[in-house]
């Protein structure tokens, strides 16, 4: 089955991390994804800008709207995501557990809807 | 004041009593479901009970009485007026026999362990029927969601009940099979809480997985087994504090600061492991506590005997085949006979197939890889770091592949 780990973090506290550290969490991701290749399980993923990059975009009754992000004012945003192969989805759930991102912020794990 | 008496009574009786009441109200009708509501509807009535008209001489015997009531209630309100006769029929019986109540402990373990029972929901069931430990709980520790869990629990219960699971202890010729099974079960609850408990701080699954491997060894004293593998957890849980510095950083055994390892916990392990080989069958649990007894050792000598350790990991492994085991051996090899003969030893299980997503292989790899000099040691340290989850474990290892870069020539 196919899953998408949605990587919630803390913008404001990676903005503000010292440099050895972001590095030493660049190669924790980079470690990661290699082991995940390796596993057979990575079909995908990036890391995105933050979300006051982004773009709101609705359109309700012909009239479109554009606002800046983010889209839920919340602690974590949207900060990544991977997509996987995995077996069910306690395998999913193994894999998120070794996300960096989840000692320091959420991960979500969906399973994506087959069309 | 009355309050906190009554509840404080209330939780050590539950804590003390829980799964001996469970054992007991289920083992009649094997209806461990109804057993648990009964026993919460009857700890609800002692909350409400106990502060207004004093808690009892005898609580036990008291949630036991309400907890009847209900289990006699709901099968008469389900229409199972024959179900509802055999079980006041059996509980009247023992109703005699109240004081002290039986303990049916190990009956129900050997239920929970049983092979009709999916090998992934023993533990947790265990620690819910024998502990009252909630799913939720239960789920983190073990990674899957609460649901699942909650569902593989049900699913569990009811098969007990549908198939006709037994409520005893097993005849002689089944003995070692099925009581490996319970004792399989209880490690896995105390490695899952290990490995979800990297901070040692705060109650957690392994002191719960203790606690049931008293249980087996108070009630099964002739198995040296189950003496063998409460010496191994004891020896694991006496490092508990060791296992982070000051700044929460993780630090490997061979580098552990003993002042800080619980001696007394030590100590038991010691006598507990010495009580079990004094029986005569050694076993699998009985070889790893005398492992963790060799690493014990250097709290007095200040050494660690590695030709000791490799042999007992050589004798492990030719009885269980295990990977796990397998990686471990390297390792004791490698310190015993040098870092070739450990490579050479990770060699000859490279190829299993299982290898890919085990954490433990590329890390002990890793090490002898950066000792040895070779660069292959980058990619495995990444492997490593890659499949680790215990964010203090991951910086250790960072940390390693960082030093092993600072003193080998770059990558071509």
């Amino acid at each position: 089955m196919q899953y998408l780990m949605m990587i919630h973090v803390d913008e404001a506290a990676m903005a503000a991390a010292r440099q050895s550290d972001a590095q030493a969490i660049m190669a924790a991701y980079g470690a990661y994804t290699e082991a995940m290749r390796q596993a057979g399980v990575w079909l995908g993923g990036e890391r995105l800008h933050p979300a006051a990059n982004g773009a709101i975009v609705r359109n309700k009754a012909g009239k479109t709207s554009v606002v800046n992000g983010p889209y839920a004012e919340a602690r974590e945003q949207l900060g990544g995501y991977y997509k996987i192969e995995a077996a069910d989805l306690d395998a999913a759930i193994a894999w998120a557990a070794r996300c960096p991102g989840a000692a320091t912020g959420t991960i979500e794990v969906r399973p994506i809807w087959p069309m | 004041m009355a309050d906190v008496t009554a509840a404080a009574l209330a939780e050590r009786v539950a804590r003390e009593s829980y799964g001996r009441l469970v054992a007991f109200l289920a083992a009649g009708a094997r209806d461990v479901p109804a057993a648990e509501d009964a026993l919460a509807d009857a700890f609800a009535a002692a909350l409400q009970s106990w502060p207004l008209h004093g808690a009892p001489a005898n609580p036990e015997g008291w949630l036991v009485v309400v907890a009847r009531r209900r289990l006699i209630d709901g099968a008469r309100r389900r229409g199972a007026a024959a179900e509802a006769q055999a079980t006041l029929r059996l509980l009247a019986e023992e109703a005699a026999a109240e004081h002290p109540l039986p303990d049916r402990r190990l009956a129900l373990m050997f239920a929970c362990a049983h092979p009709a029972i999916e090998e992934s929901v023993r533990a947790p069931l265990m620690l819910q029927t024998i502990l009252g430990l909630d799913a939720a709980a239960i789920a983190s520790a073990f990674l899957v969601s609460p649901a699942t869990m909650g569902q593989r629990l049900s699913r569990a219960k009811a098969r007990i009940r549908l198939a006709g699971v037994p409520f005893r202890e097993p005849a002689p010729e089944l003995w070692p099979e099925r009581i490996g099974a319970v004792l399989d079960a209880i490690y896995a609850a105390f490695s899952h809480g290990w490995l979800a408990s990297g901070d040692s701080r705060g109650r957690n699954l392994t002191e719960e997985a203790v606690w049931l491997g008293r249980v087996a060894v108070a009630l099964a004293p002739a198995e040296p087994e189950a003496a063998g593998l409460l010496a191994l957890m004891l020896y694991a849980h006496a490092r508990r504090a060791a296992r982070r510095d000051a700044a929460g950083r993780f630090v490997p055994l061979s580098e552990q600061d003993t002042a800080a390892w619980d001696h007394a916990a030590i100590d038991e392990a010691e006598s507990r492991l010495a009580a079990a080989a004094k029986l005569g069958r050694p076993g699998r649990f009985q070889l790893e506590a005398a492992i963790q007894s060799a690493h014990a050792a250097r709290r007095r000598g200040g050494v660690t005997d590695w030709l000791a350790i490799a042999a007992l990991y050589d004798a492990l492994l030719a009885l269980t085949g295990s990977p796990v085991v397998a990686v471990n051996r390297a390792v004791a090899v490698s310190r015993a006979r040098g870092v070739e003969a450990g490579l050479a030893a990770l060699d000859a299980i490279a190829a299993d197939a299982s290898l890919g997503e085990f954490q433990a292989y590329w890390a002990a790899r890793a090490d002898l890889e950066a000792l040895a000099g070779l660069g292959a040691a980058r990619r495995s340290y990444a492997r490593a770091i890659g499949l680790e989850s215990d964010p203090a474990v991951r910086d250790f290892l960072v940390e390693k592949l960082r030093a092993f870069e600072a003193v080998s020539a770059p990558p071509p």
